[in-house]
């Protein structure tokens, strides 16, 4: 089957008030529309998919592959491309060229967004891994460190020990946000909550699983 | 940020009084009580006023059987049915956190014509 999904962009946080008169953190997305550039096929692909463009973009700003890709099923070109996985069967319910909206979401829908996570360099175990700092006085000498690193008798460091490191910058999925209001005259969907990433970022959404 | 701005603008209040920080207000709450709805009314100094947009927010101080109380309100929370400017006064700051620590004849504060 195939999951409701989309391409966005996150624009930034707000909030909104409900019926009742409370205040909604929201997070606004403006997502799609998207458009179908390609069909992926068991046969040809070994699996089948949609390909997915989202955003215009200026021809010559494409690399000349990319660019081909576009004027062979004559669609416009657009800057990102994503696949969704789908069952064979349900290709032929989709052409190539064909729009995808923000209104294939309807409030009080929960979905899940997946986007990259802010950088956060190199972070240490406190920040990174949410350790407990030691006491800044009374001579401990033991500061912001990540501690033991283990038995004396193993004589080596186990794999999955928490050092510091590189942080953020990574695939964060968030699941089950409340899609709190569909715009689909600006392309706007607003859910409840954060979403990962800076503004501007680029978002995936689909509907959530459970 | 303009997109921000266009979706918000669908939820901001057109008919706001102007007030700041100093001023004397009576502001009435719609408040729920076992599924009824009325109104209920708090008359305060106004001693903080913050934010933008849908997120701006007033503070207003009265002091009750001698007890201080504050409450902070959203600007724009369609649970205000209206703000009603009582007194202006003149202050010399935005913040006016010092009048915490006042009371009585010392908390007073002048009226700005």
């Amino acid at each position: 089957m195939l999951r409701k999904s989309i391409i966005g962009r996150k624009v930034g946080m707000s909030q909104i008030f409900d019926e009742e008169g409370k205040a909604v953190p929201v997070t606004i997305i403006e997502a799609g529309p998207c458009y179908v550039v390609q069909k992926k096929t068991l046969e040809r692909d070994g699996y089948a998919a949609l390909q997915v463009g989202f955003q215009d973009v200026r021809e010559d700003r494409l690399s000349k592959p990319k660019g081909g890709h576009f004027k062979k099923d004559k669609v416009k070109p657009l800057r990102f491309l994503k696949e969704m996985r789908l069952d064979e069967a349900e290709l032929n319910n989709y052409n190539v060229g064909e729009e995808i909206k923000v209104d294939i979401f309807n409030p009080g829908e929960s979905v899940n967004v997946q986007g990259i996570s802010k950088g956060k360099g190199y972070a240490g175990s406190i920040k990174k891994d949410g350790a407990h700092r030691g006491p800044k006085t009374h001579g401990s000498r033991y500061h912001r460190g990540p501690g033991s690193l283990g038995a004396v008798a193993a004589a080596r460091v186990f794999k999955g020990r928490k050092l510091p490191g590189r942080m953020g910058g990574e695939r964060v999925t968030v699941q089950n946000l409340q899609v709190v209001k569909v715009d689909s005259d600006n392309n706007l969907l607003l859910v409840r909550g954060a979403v990962p990433g800076p503004r501007k970022g680029l978002l995936i959404i689909k509907d959530s699983l459970q | 940020m303009n997109i921000i701005k266009m979706v918000e603008q669908g939820y901001l209040k057109k008919d706001i009084p102007n007030f700041r920080s100093g001023d004397t207000v009576r502001v009435h709450v719609k408040v729920v009580e076992g599924g009824r709805e009325r109104t209920q009314l708090f008359e305060g100094t106004v001693i903080r006023r913050r934010g933008s947009g849908l997120n701006e927010t007033f503070t207003v101080r009265r002091v009750t059987h001698g007890v201080g109380v504050e409450r902070t309100f959203p600007v724009h929370s369609p649970r205000l049915a209206k703000i009603e400017v009582m007194r202006k006064g003149r202050v010399r700051r935005a913040r006016l956190y010092y009048l915490r620590q006042r009371v009585g004849k010392a908390a007073r504060i002048r009226e700005r014509k």
